[in-house]
């Protein structure tokens, strides 16, 4: 991958909007160019300010979900129906709109390929939008990492990625996925519905003598609870990098 | 623990309007209980007027930035030693 890119002083720039994506009935992939995009390194995120034309303004964060590639930029957007950007962003905005961004924003919460170790990816609700712009980095850099992902979502039908996440994880690469669902689960499926606890931790986690490091992200009360399991089970709480997205964050 | 809070790293887009580098991966150590955390580490609350960032080990506050129209209040008594890369000029 190319240098990092872990800039200082940020200015806000102007971003297009080039496609828009259902992910699921209530979550979309906007597409972005953005010119002269100083690239990005996968966990990172930007700031997207919305401005009224009585001049209010109001930002929220988004995390990346695209490898870097160019002046093009994905984000996935999942609407809380009272939220003030969400619905906008995923319901209203369309091509060829602009939309201002500052970014790319963060230094901790991101996977350097470069790093043997392996790596947990445990993501609740949105909290995938993130750890799915490692994978991504994972697959275009031809990286052979061991990557595990837990993905805990409250049903089948809010899964992001389902088809790109089946084809990555059965390509040999050493990629594995594992879903994990809260309220809803398909026909047969081996689990009940119900929280990411120990035993599934456990299950699906490196032991921590491996050293694998940990990529945690979603609701705030999902991250914490994952955390203090991953800690409860041994791992070192250094290894464990968490990005929260708040109180509601997607839901898990 | 409340649910209201955030990481550090949320901050870095507001960091980045008064610093030269990120600060999100910088390290320091926090004035009231000596606990070393990363900027990324701490709990970020964003309800109060500009944000506050608080310590995980014991809460207090480390750091607090506030915008206001064509100003900033940065308060960071709450974390010294702060480390970070720096290219060398
Ligand atoms: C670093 C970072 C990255 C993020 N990345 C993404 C991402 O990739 N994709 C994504 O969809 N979101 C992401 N988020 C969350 C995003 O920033 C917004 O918080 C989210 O889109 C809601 O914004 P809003 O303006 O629609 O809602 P707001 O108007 O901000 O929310 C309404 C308020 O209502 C409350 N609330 C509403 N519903 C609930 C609920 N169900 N449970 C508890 N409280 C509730 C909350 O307290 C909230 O403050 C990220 C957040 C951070 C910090
Ligand atoms: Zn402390």
């Amino acid at each position: 991958m190319a240098r990092a890119k872990i800039l200082g002083r940020l200015t806000w720039r102007v971003a297009t909007v080039a496609a828009v994506r259902d992910e699921t009935s209530s979550a979309r992939t906007i597409v972005l160019d953005v010119p002269d995009w100083p690239g990005h390194l996968p966990g990172q995120h930007v700031d997207v300010r919305l401005t009224a034309p009585d001049g209010y303004s109001t930002q929220r964060s988004y995390s990346i979900a695209s490898a870097p590639e160019g002046n093009r930029l994905e984000l996935t957007v999942d609407v809380l129906p009272d939220g003030e950007v969400s619905p906008y962003l995923a319901r209203v905005l369309s091509v060829g709109d602009p939309l201002e961004i500052r970014g790319p924003i963060g230094g901790w919460f991101v996977w350097d390929p470069e790093k043997p170790e392996p790596v947990q990816l445990i993501g609740g609700g949105s909290g995938v939008v993130p750890l799915m712009a490692m994978i991504r980095a994972r697959e275009t850099v031809g990286a052979q990492t061991p990557f595990r992902l837990l993905y805990s979502a409250r049903g089948p039908e809010t899964i992001f990625y389902r088809d790109e996440l089946r084809r990555s994880s059965e390509n040999g690469s050493g990629l594995s996925v594992t879903y994990a669902y809260t309220r809803e689960v398909p026909q047969g499926w081996e689990r009940p519905p119900g929280r990411v606890d120990a035993s599934l931790l456990t299950q699906i986690t490196w032991a921590p003598e491996q050293e694998p490091i940990s990529f945690v992200c979603g609701p705030t009360g999902f991250v914490e609870t994952v955390a203090d399991l991953l800690v409860s089970a041994g791992h070192d709480p250094a290894r464990i990098r968490t990005e929260r997205f708040g109180p509601s964050g997607g839901g898990s | 623990m409340t649910e209201d809070h955030i990481d550090g790293n949320a901050a870095g887009g507001a960091l980045s309007d008064v610093f030269a580098v990120d600060l999100t991966a910088a390290t320091g150590q926090c004035s009231s209980c000596a606990q070393s955390l990363a900027l990324a580490e701490a709990l970020l609350y964003t309800q109060a007027p500009g944000l506050i960032a608080r310590c995980p080990g014991c809460e207090e506050v480390v750091f607090r930035l506030v915008r206001g129209p064509g100003r900033a209040w940065l308060d960071m008594r709450g974390m010294t030693c702060v480390q970070f890369e720096l290219a060398d000029s």
